[in-house]
């Protein structure tokens, strides 16, 4: 099980980020995928925007940005029709069978 | 590098049926030999087998079942890009003189381990085709006013065109109000603007200038080939309402050949779901970016087989190994003028776009006659 994992399963959104070029390595992994520079483990900031977003039966589903650079799938909680580049917050993530994230838009 | 002609072509029908991955393979490729009477297998000097199925070593399996022993073999996986893949593979040895004639064959069955990618953490949970496909579908929708109905009418088109293809799976054609109606998988997909996993095999001959002659006398040439991968992962194509490596793929394909998208008079395009046929015809440079639902239309509308001529995989059916050498046997055929119902007529110049796992690769090639 990688770092990225074993945060999800505590609620804790982490990621690597390169010690050389200080940008963020995703998907997530023990060298920089830009210059293989080794890298640290840090929290990522869950105040994202919306990229995208549709809806199978009650459950809105929506691609999110974080920290201009990583883009993940989850389920979007909102009581409004949500806006293209709206701020969301990752409220919960976990890892079941798979990664899961679920975001909630901020009002 | 020397040129590299398609000589022949074969098909197995497109169905549910249960039948090992071994076996649908040699069902192409006695279709092919069936339908090649000057090939031996001892011409062939290359074996490459494409697929997303978990067997090992099956390269020299369909070898050893077909009666050949090729100098090269082996097999290609590339998700749902892997036949075209496969055949550029193929390509790469003849033309560089490594080898002289190469028989690819691509199969996969309803079943396929192929169908998601489960590495992609990019995804979370929504791992399944219908949530990519409906992030494409709502962006051209906001970005470009595409309709419900225009989404259709790829998919009518499409069941329209299968209905003269004996192999492919889908038997019967549906009404646009059918296609609206059918049941909704999300807020922006239906059922039947989807392709459909199943069972099925291709295959292709590749041969030399020279090997060709024994072998045809109506050689298609592969004169353009472009391939590009962005990434495995969803999310690092940005701009949604486009396919960033078709795009990629589509320049080089051009230059290589020195054609131009006007030159184009057939395509296969990879319409995995609707909303990809329209994109895919606006990022091949067919038309204008935001005009590929008015295109789609005009050409259901006037009956224009000129793209997915076989039903694309919508109306064909999606066997994920073997699409994207089933797409260019259909070009290769139109361009030899055996195409029978489906053909479109002066058809000179062909193109095929192959691609996978959310446009995340994309591959094409371009093929004259």
């Amino acid at each position: 099980m990688t770092k990225f994992e074993e945060g999800l399963k505590k609620d804790e959104f982490v990621c690597s980020e390169c010690l050389t070029c200080k940008k963020l390595v995703w998907p997530p992994n023990n060298f920089c995928n830009r210059c293989f520079g080794a890298v640290k483990w840090r929290p990522v900031s869950r105040c994202g925007k919306l990229v995208e977003f549709s809806k199978k039966d009650e459950t809105v589903f929506c691609i999110a940005e974080f920290e201009n650079e990583i883009r993940i799938m989850g389920s979007l909680k909102c009581s409004c029709v949500p806006v293209i580049g709206q701020s969301l917050k990752l409220v919960k993530c976990s890892h079941n069978e798979s990664e899961e994230f679920v975001f909630q838009l901020v009002i | 590098m020397r040129k590299v002609a398609l000589t022949d072509f074969g098909l197995t029908e497109f169905n549910k049926d249960d039948i090992a991955i071994d076996s649908l393979m040699l069902s192409a490729v006695k279709s092919l030999f069936d339908s090649a009477p000057n090939l031996s297998q001892k011409d062939v000097d290359v074996v490459l087998t494409s697929t997303n199925d978990n067997s090992k070593y099956l390269s020299s399996i369909v070898s050893e079942i077909s009666g050949i022993r090729p100098k090269i073999s082996h097999s290609v996986e590339s998700l749902c890009n892997s036949g075209a893949n496969s055949v550029i593979s193929a390509f790469s040895y003849i033309a560089s003189g490594l080898a002289d004639v190469a028989l690819v064959v691509g199969a996969e069955r309803f079943d396929s381990p192929g169908l998601v990618l489960e590495w992609d953490k990019s995804r979370g949970q929504y791992k399944h085709p219908i949530y990519w496909s409906s992030m494409f579908t709502k962006s051209h929708v906001r970005k470009y006013g595409t309709t419900k109905e225009d989404l259709a009418i790829v998919s009518a088109k499409n069941h329209n065109h299968a209905l003269d293809n004996p192999c492919a799976y889908f038997k019967k054609t549906y009404s646009i109000d059918e296609i609206m109606n059918s049941k909704n998988l999300t807020d922006d997909i239906r059922l039947l603007d989807c392709s459909m996993p199943c069972s099925g095999s291709a295959a292709i001959l590749l041969a030399s200038e020279e090997a060709m002659k024994k072998l045809t006398d109506s050689p298609v040439w592969i004169t353009g080939i472009g391939q590009k991968t962005l990434s495995a992962g969803f999310t690092k194509n940005e701009e949604l309402a486009s396919m960033e490596s078709t795009i990629g793929a589509a320049t080089m394909a051009y230059k290589m050949a020195k054609k131009k998208p006007g030159d184009i008079d057939v395509a296969e395009v990879h319409d995995a779901f609707s909303i990809c046929e329209i994109i895919e015809v606006e990022d091949l440079g067919f038309v204008r970016k935001g005009k590929g639902n008015e295109f789609v239309r005009t050409l259901y509308e006037t009956n224009d087989r000129r793209i997915n001529p076989r039903g694309g995989l919508i109306g064909a059916g999606h066997p994920l190994g073997a699409t994207g050498i089933a797409q260019i046997v259909e070009i290769g055929q139109q361009l030899q003028g055996k195409a029978g119902k489906r053909q479109v007529s002066q058809a000179r110049v062909g193109l095929v776009q192959n691609m996978s796992a959310a446009a995340t690769s994309s591959s094409i090639l371009i093929l004259e006659s």
